[in-house]
């Protein structure tokens, strides 16, 4: 039984018809890797699936539930990075993380604290996000992802702006989301390095719509 | 390391108005690192009172005549030129996409929001307006009357431009159609709003004009969040 | 079952169709009616005791001016249709009434001011329906202005539909208080419609002229719908087919 399912996925943008008819399954512990060339929707695709982006169709099942993508109870257990970090350059990073895990109701200092040590942010998370690097303040939001502790995760390019030990540590956060229990949709070109039997992927070809590859 | 459990037994806080303190709470933290904006809207008001003894007539009797719309067209424009930036900052650096996915209502958020922006451009202006209103020739006992018109009038301007704000979000020239959706909607504002202060310059009781803004208020505060969320999900698209 | 007309007439095709065939039904009865009442308005109507035939621009000006606030607020239903049941040809019904309604609105002030030379020996005065008429212009300008700073067309449909459905709340309070303010301020009006006194050889063509316009305005409506989904359907197979 997939935690989440979508089916018949139908999404304009302008008079281009961008995704016709896509159908995926996410169980839980499942990592659906979305691949494809620029322009071929993977960004569209997981803005549709938070809400942000109206679709032309969409019959989305959620924990066995029948919802709209803009259901308050379905944002509850999700979480969505894009590729712009979402921090504000005037505040530091760890105000930054407490105005945003509050609007989520998930903020724990000690807990933030801990993963801010982890992920090797600790040092720079009391300076104004406006003097951090594209890599430190995509740490920095990491931190918020994981501490926000949704069930499903939905990851525009997570790797980008990071160095190597970066990108390795988004692979071991992401294994142990799904050991736990979660799901994720990641639209990345780095190949993960996650259990085979976790991950499946999504190939989206611009013009004749999405195919399933595996 | 133990990252806790999953969503379904995560203890998540779902009550909304700590999710409103801390709107509150991080666009004030924002004010004291940029207090620039305020300032110059600060700054444009007087600049606009100021111009009208330059331009009309220096006589404080001629003045005191037109002081309620001088004051009000001066209020009404520095609110406009404020609420561009009300959504943008925010939609710009992605954080705005946030409020619309943590589970709770966007209006309510946004009448937080919306609410803090008057505390820190409204409120202002409404302080600022006796001050301006006695180089118009009208006499500091109208102040308590110039400040209860402004600030019921400026809190329903900041609300009714909230949806224009939220409907041009990320538009070129998103100013100039920012005011030209605004200021018609803003009509009723300024009649009451301006015949309440002329009541008051005169001495005369200002009841009616004043219940009369209250309840354009009490509309505003009802129904425009929840255009202004409609209009702000649009906007991000 | 019961939804079934609903969802025959949110089809473009059905529309573009059915628009095609009731146009003549509106555009023949527009035509006559308008130069039935033309005639009895100008001709066989008496003149006003007080304004002579100065007063015979109302029979323009008064329909005009009355069917640009119905014209709004038909866009305005047009709107919130489209946006509750996301239906696109309801989009396409509301984007057609915001020109035609502003050119109403236009012509309602136009003929305002030329009747207002001879009245109040100005071409403007600060008359409450003339000042909310002007205020309903800048509403319709406002729509088509956002309407024209949005690239996406979906995205355009949806925020002026906002705009128009807020618009509508606002047009009779916006009215209320250009009344009220007027009242204070006291000054002269003379375009007082419900005088009940209006004998009925004056009354007659100025109703006939409401009809005509409201007729010609159903006309104008349903030529602009069809160009409409003309232009956002024209990459659908059914536009060839009716084309050919």
């Amino acid at each position: 039984m997939p935690e989440l399912s979508i089916e018949n996925l139908h999404v304009y943008r302008g008079e281009q018809h961008v995704l016709r008819g896509l159908n995926a399954q996410v169980s839980a512990g499942q990592c659906l890797q979305i691949t494809g060339e620029n322009g071929a929707g993977k960004t569209t695709l997981l803005r549709v699936l938070c809400g942000l982006l109206p679709a032309e169709s969409l019959q989305l099942t959620w924990r066995g539930r029948v919802c709209s993508p803009q259901d308050a109870e379905y944002h509850q257990g999700l979480s969505y990075l894009s590729h712009a970090a979402p921090l504000k350059a005037d505040l530091t990073g760890w105000e930054n993380l407490r105005f945003l895990l509050s609007l989520r109701g998930v903020w724990q200092a000690e807990r933030v604290g801990a993963l801010l040590e982890r992920l090797g942010a600790r040092r720079f998370a009391d300076r104004p996000v406006r003097s951090l690097s594209a890599g430190q303040r995509r740490r920095l939001a990491l931190v918020g992802l994981v501490a926000s502790q949704s069930q499903l995760w939905l990851l525009d390019e997570p790797t980008t702006n990071l160095d190597s030990a970066g990108t390795r540590l988004v692979t071991e956060l992401l294994s142990e989301h799904l050991e736990r229990g979660g799901l994720a949709m990641v639209a990345t070109h780095v190949s993960l390095d996650i259990a085979p039997s976790a991950l499946q992927s999504l190939h989206l070809t611009s013009g004749d719509g999405a195919r399933r590859v595996a | 390391m133990s990252e806790g459990l999953h969503t379904q037994e995560v203890s998540r806080d779902t009550r909304l108005l700590p999710k409103c303190a801390a709107i509150v709470v991080r666009d004030l933290q924002l004010l004291v690192r940029r207090p620039g904006q305020m300032l110059q809207i600060l700054g444009f008001f007087v600049v606009v009172t100021v111009l009208f003894p330059l331009g009309y007539s220096p006589e404080l009797g001629k003045l005191r005549l037109i002081a309620p719309g001088v004051l009000w067209v001066g209020a009404l424009l520095a609110s406009l030129l404020a609420l561009e930036g009300l959504f943008r900052d925010d939609a710009e650096d992605g954080t705005l996409e946030q409020w619309l996915l943590c589970g709770q209502p966007l209006a309510a958020l946004l009448l937080a929001k919306t609410a803090v922006h008057w505390l820190l451009t409204g409120l202002p202006l409404t302080v600022l307006a006796p001050l301006l209103a006695v180089t118009l020739g009208v006499s500091i006992e109208a102040a308590p009357g110039i400040l209860l018109a402004l600030g019921l009038g400026t809190l329903a301007l900041s609300l009714i431009g909230s949806i224009a704000a939220g409907l041009t979000l990320g538009l070129r020239r998103g100013g100039v159609l920012l005011s030209l959706l605004s200021l018609p909607l803003a009509v009723p504002v300024l009649i009451f709003g301006a015949r309440a202060t002329e009541l008051v310059i005169q001495g005369d009781s200002p009841t009616a004009a004043l219940y009369l803004l209250a309840s354009l208020v009490v509309l505003a505060i009802t129904l425009a969040p929840l255009a202004a969320a409609a209009a702000v999900r649009i906007g991000l698209e | 079952m019961g939804w079934a007309w609903f969802h025959r007439f949110g089809s473009p095709p059905h529309l573009y169709r059915l628009a095609g065939t009731l146009t003549p039904w509106f555009a023949w009865p527009a035509a006559i009616l308008i130069v039935g009442a033309l005639y009895l308005g100008l001709f066989v109507a008496p003149p006003d005791y007080q304004q002579g035939d100065g007063f015979r621009i109302i029979y323009v000006h008064a329909p005009s001016a009355w069917l640009a606030v119905m014209i709004y607020a038909v866009m305005a239903i047009a709107a919130g249709v489209g946006l509750i049941w996301r239906m696109k040809v309801a989009h396409a019904v509301a984007v057609s009434c915001a020109g035609v309604g502003a050119w109403f609105t236009a012509v309602s002030l136009v003929t305002g001011m030329l009747w207002g030379k001879p009245m109040w020996g100005t071409y403007w005065v600060w008359d409450p329906r003339l000042t909310a008429q002007l205020v309903l212009l800048f509403l319709f300008l406002g729509y088509m202005g956002l309407r024209s700073g949005i690239e996406d067309l979906g995205r355009a449909d949806r925020a002026s539909a906002v705009l128009a459905l807020v618009g509508v709340i606002n047009l009779p309070i916006i009215r209320y208080s250009v009344e009220w303010w007027n009242s204070i301020h006291q000054a002269p009006s003379v375009m007082k419609m419900d005088q009940p006194s209006m004998p009925m050889e004056m009354l007659a063509p100025l109703l006939m002229m409401l009809l005509g316009f409201s007729l010609y305005f159903g006309a104008v409506l349903l030529v602009r719908v069809r160009a409409e989904i003309l232009r956002r359907e024209r990459s659908a197979a059914w536009i060839r087919e009716v084309l050919s």
